[in-house]
């Protein structure tokens, strides 16, 4: 297996008083896609935020492609969508993804094609307030996706889409990802975990098992993987 | 920092601001009606208007450029726009100094336009070079963009923004020399003024409008208006965190 990309090394994160991450260590390979899975509030958000480097981090270490989370030369190397689409409502779709584009010094081209990868071609004229909320979820994938970035950490990008898309978008992963980039995808939805090559699955703060799918279903005995987060859950409590 | 990204900056907050027609136009228009009031509410002694029709001129940037710029700021603090930012290849100073490019541009707009009104179908007169007021108006726009970025940090919602302006802004212009010379101010609101920006920027547009003297205290108030504006823009970058709890 490839050298790991993204480490993690006893990463404590409190938030608000609140332990949110709590002494986690794991690693993630480039040429996979990566799924960070678990419930909502169980610390998916501030780990993908602490490894793009805008998470106030209390102990611990995180390396993305050898250098510490937030080093500016990863600025340029590291895609990220943020959980909440932060996109500017008042400009258009295009607008929107150029002034990211300008920001990374791409082409024209470039901005043309991350918003076709999203399928907005034709919203692409589009202010972002007056779109749906699944059109609003592409426009930050496509700010992401901008600049062939090395790492992409993608938070909970396909929630809310219509199935379709959603299988679009995993295959469009998948083909980043065999181009040799590291993707980290989250999701509080079980049956996108069947999506990924590798598992993570976090629960209030702790990484409570990793592996691919077919290794996490073999080692709890259950079937489907909602049933193999419960037992997992449960042999862990 | 780059050109490029500077300018992107620009050219993003200008095509924004250019989305909301109606806030474009309040902007534009609002000083032009406010210098023909005071025209009129001064029409039985002119030398009123005459006095501070031009260092008004010069003030109006300050407000809406304060408001316009803090309320931006913060919307781009809240939608999280701020923090994606953060994590792409730009330097602090490419969005502080796109915003000063676009606002100043936008107030150089606005100030031609007022002055119009106020020099052309007023027959405002100062004493010293139209675009000296022009110019001083301009550099007040980016005073109160500062104070405004600056205070954003501070605010959560729209409405604390808005109500920064009467904290923040009514007391300079009260304590600023307009209303009643500082000279005749009781002593403890004369120290006051004496640490408020304002009170410089108006003092350098009041010598304008009389014509002199432009001596070492007129370059003392434009040194501290241009002064105050670069301390209150470190301050603001420094409310630009990239890692947030």
């Amino acid at each position: 297996m490839a050298e790991p990309s993204i480490r993690v090394e006893g990463l404590r994160v409190v938030r608000g008083g609140k332990v949110a991450l709590d002494s986690i260590s794991l690693e993630v390979v480039p040429g996979i896609v990566t799924g960070l899975l678990g419930p909502s509030g169980g610390g998916k958000s501030t780990l993908m935020r602490a490894t793009v480097g805008v998470q106030q981090v209390a102990s611990g270490r995180i390396t993305v492609l050898g250098l510490p989370a937030g080093s500016p030369e990863l600025r340029s190397r590291v895609g990220y969508r943020t959980q909440a689409p932060s996109v500017y409502i008042d400009l258009t779709v295009r607008e929107n993804v150029h002034y990211f584009g300008r920001v990374l010094g791409v082409s024209e081209a470039a901005v043309d094609e991350a918003i076709e990868t999203v399928d907005l071609g034709a919203e692409s004229a589009q202010i972002a307030g007056r779109l749906s909320g699944g059109q609003l979820a592409r426009v930050a994938l496509a700010m992401a996706l901008l600049g062939e970035p090395e790492v992409l950490v993608l938070d909970e990008p396909t929630v809310g889409l219509d199935p379709l898309l959603r299988r679009d978008l995993w295959d469009t992963f998948h083909e980043i990802a065999d181009r040799g980039a590291t993707i980290l995808v989250s999701s509080h939805v079980m049956d996108e975990a069947d999506r990924c090559d590798e598992l993570l699955l976090l629960r209030e703060g702790r990484i409570i098992a990793t592996g691919t799918p077919d290794e996490l279903r073999r080692r709890t005995g259950a079937e489907d993987l909602d049933s193999v987060f419960l037992r997992l859950v449960e042999g862990d409590a | 920092m780059s050109p490029r990204v500077t300018f992107a900056t620009a050219a993003r907050v200008l095509t924004q601001l250019r989305r909301d027609p109606r806030t474009v136009a309040l902007l534009l228009l609002v000083p032009c009606v406010l210098v023909v009031l005071l025209k009129e509410i001064f029409a039985d002694e002119p030398q009123v208007f005459q006095h501070i029709g031009g260092p008004l001129l010069g003030l109006f940037p300050f407000i809406s450029m304060f408001l316009v710029t803090s309320i931006t700021m913060l919307r781009e603090r809240v939608s999280g726009t701020l923090e994606r930012l953060m994590t792409l290849p730009l330097h602090k100073l490419d969005i502080l100094l796109g915003y000063a490019i676009a606002f100043a541009l936008f107030a150089a707009v606005q100030v031609t336009l007022a002055s119009v009104v106020a020099f052309g179908l007023l027959d405002l007169r100062v004493a010293g070079p139209k675009w000296a007021v022009v110019l001083l108006a301009i550099g007040n726009a980016l005073l109160g963009m500062s104070l405004g970025l600056f205070v954003s940090a501070f605010a959560t919602t729209e409405f604390q923004a808005v109500q920064f302006m009467p904290a923040l802004v009514f007391p300079q212009l009260l304590l600023c020399g307009l209303f009643v010379a500082r000279s005749s101010m009781a002593e403890w609101l004369q120290v006051i003024s004496a640490v408020l920006p304002l009170t410089y920027a108006y003092d350098a547009l009041a010598k304008v409008s009389a014509g002199g003297p432009y001596g070492a205290r007129f370059v003392a108030d434009v040194a501290v208006t241009v002064g105050s504006t670069l301390a209150l823009l470190a301050l603001a970058a420094g409310t630009l965190k990239r890692r947030t709890p």
